[in-house]
């Protein structure tokens, strides 16, 4: 497939295609990437190393996530010391404490935290948002150096909601199952554009698109199955899945199709839009949305995309999700859907007994 | 009052409190679920009854029926990575188990995010478990500052707090009565700062192990004449045993800081083990968590100065402001060591411990120890390894006390 190999290396080492200097990181999908598009940034999501190092441990106790002692091992490693700046959008207690971390141990990026409310359904709430976004531009457009104009807000939304639309088309081919992208090259081509030029990405999608569009064709069936979960940076369970038999569908991840949904408005002003888009979007469980609305999301999504089972990804110790769990799966039981359950690490401490669990599943699904 | 007549008054206070809660239904009144943290003075202005689950998670762990409630909430599907009051609590609620034989069915839930992620998610379950309103009351993280757009943003929710118990109640709010529980809500919190302040005297007449059994009336009963009262007492009995230069440890020779919610389960075993160095734990984060904002409350303003008290407490700053608050607490209370409970059930208030810990013995010099346990569950402790730890640290208190 045409740019895919450039988009794995892009992902292998980001800095080597995005000059560090111009790049700011972040940790979490609830940035509003246009902000910093629009200050001349590239927004470049930090993934973390993948497994313990030798300096994470001495700050973060072995229940932190893998994440995130990950993403504290690679900044402790000095790997990120040159970007511009890293923003941590509010998320979870332990994303939290590895803002204060950071900020108190590593020198170089300016530090910012984007305090975001929790509360995503009231007014008050979203007239907070705006407050803080105004005050983020702010910060970005002083440490650029260079006003933010509406124009140059108005432009960079037009860039992502241009790249959302597109993997949104893709997904909708996988959706078909006629997407000609194994399940692991499609969350390559994702989670390249969290990490890329967003100017030179957008370019490589539309060929992409275009070529995929070309040569759709229609596989084998197989059962079908949604996922749902966090982030997902561990190729090997998609490969897993597929070698146990199945088919991915869709998902409900912060590194799938959360991070594309939802485009931004361009009918009101910039800011606001993005205010909106922030309290749209399909939630994330470190916030709140309502008592229901993540359960019945994914339902919906489940029903749209026809998907015959529901594999949950949990990260180890990751507090939202895990506490989600037992009523995501009473709601999709109570619609006849079966779930399973994977509890995961970077990196994952046996493939092996991943892929017997998803062969045992798949099967059930398959007999039903 | 003497100490035995204050634990026994104590406990005489709580066993009503929750008989009047159990008993909530039959008298006609509503029950609340709130956060430990949370801002609990409307809730008494409009006689509706507070309910901590968190307290009452701590009563399981101290009735050392943790485990098993654990054990339960990890059957119905909750890792056993999650906080242990949340699942003791969760799995209570399904088998109306634990010392008091479950809480009493709330009416609505107030959940106030100043002390954790955990609570949101908690409450959460509990709304969609016992199909009741909830209210979220979001008080933005505050890593270093406090800022105006956050400070409107909870003022703001303090407004429709107060239309929320309304609406569910179906009863107006009585705005000078919530003055006047503002009132005895700050006066209960000086009284109650006033009593751990007894601790600095050498030798101590309380410890931590006694300020974690004292602080249920601080925690539950805020902004009621009852906790005025009691820890008025209190205060009186602590004054009287300085005065007599009575000390709760024997030969008090070393002073200790304490870090983290305790080890429920295991407050006699480490009382007697600390007590049996001379070692006396004589103050903690934990307990003065619920007078540590008393610097940003206006008696004579409460509404608009708790959006402020509740936002700023010490789980919801920074690991750098937290240090700071143990280094000058360290100072104040003229400590030679810090113990550090990592608490595996409690994220925001462990991680970091690492820096704070790097941090003190850096700038105050003085040694630290970390003890890798659970507040809750037990299954989580290993008193070979605690034991050796302390008995570590110990030596080390003792060659540098001899320096």
């Amino acid at each position: 497939m045409i740019h895919l190999k450039k988009m794995e290396k892009a992902i292998a080492s980001p800095f080597d295609f995005v000059p560090e200097e111009r790049a700011v990181g972040y940790v979490c999908s609830y940035l509003p990437e246009e902000i910093v598009l629009a200050a001349g940034y590239t927004p470049v999501r930090l993934f973390g190393v993948g497994g313990d190092g030798t300096k994470a441990p001495s700050h973060l106790q072995t229940y932190a996530c893998s994440l995130v002692r990950g993403i504290l091992e690679e900044a402790l490693s000095g790997r990120t010391e040159k970007m511009a700046a890293v923003v941590f959008p509010d998320a979870c207690d332990t994303i939290r404490r590895l803002s204060d971390i950071w900020r108190m141990n590593i020198r170089g990026p300016h530090h910012l935290d984007l305090v975001l409310p929790v509360k995503l359904n009231t007014k008050s709430a979203e007239i907070y948002t705006a407050h803080i976004l105004k005050r983020f531009l702010d910060e970005i457009s002083s440490l650029a150096g260079v006003p933010i104009s509406q124009n140059s807000l108005k432009e960079a939304i037009a860039l992502m909601n241009e790249i959302r639309e597109i993997l949104a088309h893709i997904d909708h081919l996988r959706a078909r199952g006629v997407l000609g992208l194994s399940t692991r090259d499609y969350y390559t081509v994702l989670r390249a554009a969290m990490v890329m030029d967003r100017y030179e990405y957008v370019q490589m999608l539309r060929e992409m698109h275009d070529h995929l569009r070309e040569t759709e064709r229609e596989k084998p069936k197989k059962p079908r199955l949604f996922i749902a979960g966090g982030m997902c940076k561990l190729p090997e369970i998609f490969d897993a899945i597929e070698e146990a038999g199945g088919s991915v569908v869709g998902d409900d991840l912060c590194s799938g199709t959360r991070y594309f949904s939802t485009p931004c408005r361009t009918d009101i002003d910039p800011l606001k839009a993005l205010v909106k888009r922030i309290h749209a979007r399909p939630v994330c469980p470190a916030k709140h949305q309502g008592l229901m609305n993540r359960f019945d999301h994914i339902s919906r999504r489940v029903e749209e995309t026809h998907a015959q089972g529901v594999i949950i990804l949990v990260y180890k110790f990751c507090d939202p999700h895990a506490f989600d769990f037992p009523d995501l799966k009473k709601n999709l039981a109570q619609r006849g859907v079966p779930v399973l359950l994977l509890e995961i690490e970077d990196p994952l401490p046996s493939q092996g007994q991943i892929r017997t669990r998803c062969e045992a599943f798949i099967e059930m699904i398959d007999k039903g | 009052m003497n100490v035995k007549t204050g634990v026994a008054k104590l406990r005489e206070i709580m066993t009503n409190y929750y008989i009047e809660a159990k008993t909530a239904r039959e008298n006609h009144r509503l029950v609340a679920w709130i956060t430990s943290g949370g801002p609990v003075e409307p809730l008494i202005a409009m006689d509706i009854i507070p309910v901590y689950p968190e307290n009452h998670g701590a009563m399981i762990g101290a009735s050392k029926m943790g485990a098993d409630l654990c054990a339960k909430a990890e059957e119905m599907g909750y890792s056993g990575d999650l906080c242990a009051y949340a699942r003791s609590d969760i799995a209570c609620s399904v088998v109306n188990g634990g010392p008091i034989g479950g809480l009493p069915a709330p009416d609505m839930l107030v959940c106030c995010n100043n002390i954790c992620g955990t609570v949101l998610k908690w409450y959460e379950i509990q709304a969609r478990y016992y199909k009741v309103p909830l209210f979220i009351f979001d008080t933005p993280f505050c890593h270093q500052a406090y800022t105006p757009e956050v400070a409107r943003y909870v003022r703001s929710q303090i407004d429709e707090y107060i239309a929320f118990l309304e609406q569910v109640s179906g009863k107006k709010m009585d705005m000078d009565h919530l003055s006047e529980v503002g009132r005895l809500s700050v006066e209960g919190q000086k009284l109650w700062q006033a009593v751990l302040d007894t601790a600095m005297h050498h030798p101590s007449p309380m410890s931590a192990f006694d300020a974690f059994i004292y602080m249920a009336l601080i925690v539950t009963l805020r902004g009621t004449q009852v906790v005025v009262d009691y820890y008025a007492g209190l205060l009186d009995e602590m004054k009287g045993r300085i005065a007599q230069g009575i000390g709760v440890v024997k030969a008090e020779k070393y002073r200790l800081l304490w870090d983290n919610i305790p080890i429920w389960y295991r407050m006699k075993w480490l009382s007697e083990k600390f007590a049996s160095y001379g070692a006396c734990l004589v103050a903690d984060t934990y307990t003065s968590a619920w007078c540590g904002s008393l610097k940003y409350l206006d008696e004579s303003d409460f509404l608009h100065s708790m959006a402020e008290g509740y936002t700023r407490i010490y789980l919801n700053i920074g690991v750098d402001e937290r240090a700071k608050t143990i280094m000058e607490m360290a100072k104040k209370y003229d400590v030679q060591g810090l113990v550090i409970h990592s608490n595996r059930s409690c994220k925001p208030y462990s991680l970091g411990q690492y820096d704070i810990q790097a941090m003190v013995e850096r700038e105050l010099g003085i040694p630290t120890v970390v003890l890798e346990a659970d507040m809750v569950d037990e299954r989580s402790f290993s008193e070979a390894q605690i034991e050796t730890r302390i008995e570590a640290f110990m030596e080390v208190l003792a060659e540098r006390s001899y320096v």
